[in-house]
């Protein structure tokens, strides 16, 4: 019951939501020229809400300022491609290479969860911008390893990366080819796009469901103030290290899902950059906030993609040449709109009626806010 | 040749460059408590400016010695970099000072974004030549050796922090700083002009970052649109390895993190028997800053921060 109570409420808008996620692949292929590609971006954008929501724990829920999330995409991915690729073949056992798809993905969320506990042991004292920094620090190692691990054993392949990862099967079917169901023809996009909706709805869901949780409360409660958190009782250090835990593991399957789709991975997918831009699609859509999360990393992942077809005819239209590089000028229409949406708002596009309430308190009486959260997590709590 | 000496000397180079960029970084930090991450690409800027007018010098003939042209190149970068220092602060993060504070972190990657690619489009994407205009010239020095340039970078270094010092511990506007970065409120009530104070903060940051930019790519031979985020990044890891917000501390987390490196790229491969060559330092300087955040967790000169998120 607790899960349906949480969901949005009219429960008519949200099956209509749901068939247009199933209907939008379709709508995209046939409505664009360059469709395919878009629905790439579209499956790359899915991918980057679980990171989000991921990162969203650590630094929303917990306020742990992660700069090294990407780390753990990096781990889940390579942990998929070495048992799923014949790079490893000659070293490992038989019966450990090419497991099922769905042993695959919970593998990888063990090891990247590993990761996590791994990595967020050591910095449990550190606070605030240290903390970053640290994070920041493993996150370069991580990456740095996966560059050199050539020599002397080569376990990553360095800089290539690996190739050559096995598409997802199950039931006998072979995502990586297309298929065709009730005269419908599969391209491998469309089925990586509903797989991974499958695997973005259901991380959705675990991310709700922590949010009204005692652990969820006990993330906020530390967020807010960690001595005082401390003093009624919640044991800030498994509570700081599972947000780590979570927020990994949703990383690591988020990474598995990327290297399956990709067929091909290498560290350049995984540089600081990447990082920065999970922690940007965190903060602008709205921090601890799921839709607003979400929002954020739609629109993080999706501008500079539409931007890239967008800017070369309008520079075009407007000057009749080619006067500036389009790449360029698309990355920098993206750093503009970043610091703009930031500075008109600054607690991020669509947040939590919490945070809201506490940044402008003028539009309504904090206290009045607090009760009417107070009686929603009271609702949802039964 | 002793090698250890030249490791040594090599992370000293490094380290003064490093010190002057950090400073940058925790000057800032100190008042406002914010990660200027476009302070990496300031120092960028700094060093394709000067390189850009060192070449339109000598393109239009002007004779004058190596280190005259290397000032005159100077001269325009350093007030290039401290207008776009202010513009920064004045545009992205003072309309956000009582914002959450996760949302100038943002603003300033979205400078950072902005200034790199604005950068290539001015320069191009390819790598510069540093003109040589310098005496390149070896000095032996008990079995190691030292060019007059790598003197040079760390005399003037030196001359930089021990003037950067004296502004801060000896005049009006130091003071001023000092308990701006105390506490703004107070030090506003004591009549000290905090926004006027917070603006030269970022100039004099941005143009220790000129300076240390054209040391760089001096040293290297090279610039190109991109180094400011490597470069920027190893600094900020050393004033927080220093204790961020402390000018000494930036200074002494420079100057080691310059040590580490070099002597991490030197011995690394010895040290572990062939397994882990010179490619780690960037990770040897990682586990020391992590190992010393572990045993110290603000930093080597810091003092305890507050719980902030």
């Amino acid at each position: 019951m607790n899960l349906i109570n949480s969901l949005p409420r009219k429960k008519g808008t949200l099956i209509a939501f749901c068939l247009l996620l199933l209907v939008l692949p379709w709508m995209i292929s046939s409505g664009f020229q360059s469709g395919s590609s878009y629905l790439r971006a579209l499956d790359m954008a899915l991918l980057f809400i679980m990171l989000a929501l991921g990162l969203n724990i650590v630094v929303g829920y917990a306020g742990l300022l992660d700069f090294g999330y990407i780390a753990f995409y990096a781990v889940g991915a390579y942990t998929y491609a070495l048992l799923n690729s014949p790079h490893l073949q000659a070293m490992l056992p038989s019966w450990m290479m090419y497991p099922p798809f769905v042993v695959s993905i919970v593998i990888c969320a063990i090891v990247a969860c590993v990761f996590g506990i791994m990595l967020g042991a050591p910095t449990l004292k550190l606070r605030g911008d240290y903390l970053a920094i640290v994070t920041l620090g493993f996150g370069q190692i991580v990456r740095i390893f996966m560059t050199n691990l050539d020599r002397p054993i080569n376990l990553t392949n360095g800089p290539q990366g690996i190739n050559n990862i096995l598409p997802p099967q199950f039931l006998g079917y072979n995502l990586g080819k297309p298929i065709e169901w009730f005269g419908l023809q599969f391209e491998p996009v469309h089925l990586f796009y509903y797989l991974i909706l499958f695997f973005c709805a259901l991380i959705i869901v675990v991310s709700i469901r922590l949010q009204n949780s005692r652990l969820g409360r006990a993330w906020v409660a530390i967020r807010e103030d960690e001595i005082a958190a401390n003093a009624m009782g919640i044991n800030t250090r498994n509570v700081k290290l599972l947000a780590f835990a979570m927020g990994a593991t949703f990383g690591g399957v988020s990474g598995a899902l990327f290297a399956s789709l990709q067929g091909f991975i290498s560290p350049e997918s995984f540089i600081l950059m990447e990082s920065i831009m999970v922690l940007s699609m965190v903060v602008l859509g709205g921090m601890g906030h799921i839709p607003g999360v979400i929002l954020g990393a739609i629109i993080v992942s999706i501008t500079p993609e539409v931007l890239r077809d967008v800017i070369n005819p309008l520079q075009m239209a407007v000057v009749g040449r080619k006067v500036v590089d389009p790449e360029t000028l698309r990355m920098l229409i993206f750093g503009a709109a970043m610091i703009i949406v930031m500075l008109v708002r600054p607690e991020g596009l669509w947040p939590s009626k919490r945070r809201r309430a506490e940044l402008r308190p003028a539009t309504k009486g904090i206290a009045l806010q607090e009760k009417d959260d107070l009686q929603d997590a009271e609702r949802n709590h039964d | 040749m002793d090698i250890f000496l030249q490791q040594i000397i090599n992370g000293l180079v490094v380290g003064s460059v490093y010190a002057l960029i950090a400073l940058g970084y925790t000057m800032v930090y100190g008042i406002l408590q914010l990660i200027n991450f476009a302070h990496g690409e300031i120092v960028m800027i700094g060093a394709m400016v000067t390189i850009t007018c060192i070449n339109f010098l000598i393109g239009h003939n002007v004779n004058l010695p190596g280190p005259l042209l290397l000032a005159l190149g100077l001269a325009m970068a350093i007030p290039v970099t401290m207008l776009l220092g202010y513009l920064i602060e004045r545009i992205a993060y003072r309309p956000l000072r009582k914002a959450p504070r996760l949302a100038p972190l943002i603003t300033a990657i979205g400078v950072s974004i902005v200034l790199q690619q604005a950068a290539m489009m001015i320069w191009g994407r390819n790598y510069r030549a540093f003109p040589a205009i310098l005496p390149s010239d070896v000095v032996e020095f008990g079995g190691a050796s030292i060019t007059t340039l790598q003197i040079a970078i760390i005399a003037l270094s030196i001359v930089l922090l021990i003037g950067l010092f004296l502004l801060i511990e000896r005049t009006k506007m130091g003071r001023a700083m000092r308990a701006t970065a105390q506490s703004p409120d107070v030090a506003r009530l004591m009549g000290v002009n905090v926004n006027n104070i917070i603006s030269l903060t970022f100039m004099i940051g941005s143009a220790l970052g000129a300076v240390a930019g054209v040391l760089v790519a001096a040293n290297y031979d090279q610039a190109h649109a991109y180094m400011g985020f490597m470069i920027g990044l190893k600094a900020f890891t050393a004033a927080v390895l220093g204790g961020i917000g402390n000018l000494g501390g930036a200074v002494l987390g420079g100057i080691l993190l310059g040590l580490i490196e070099s002597i991490g790229s030197g011995y690394l491969g010895d040290l572990t028997g062939g397994f882990l060559g010179s490619q780690y330092k960037d990770i040897f300087a990682f586990l020391v800053l992590i190992l010393v955040l572990i045993f110290r967790p603000s930093g080597l000169m810091g003092e305890r921060v507050a719980e902030r998120a």
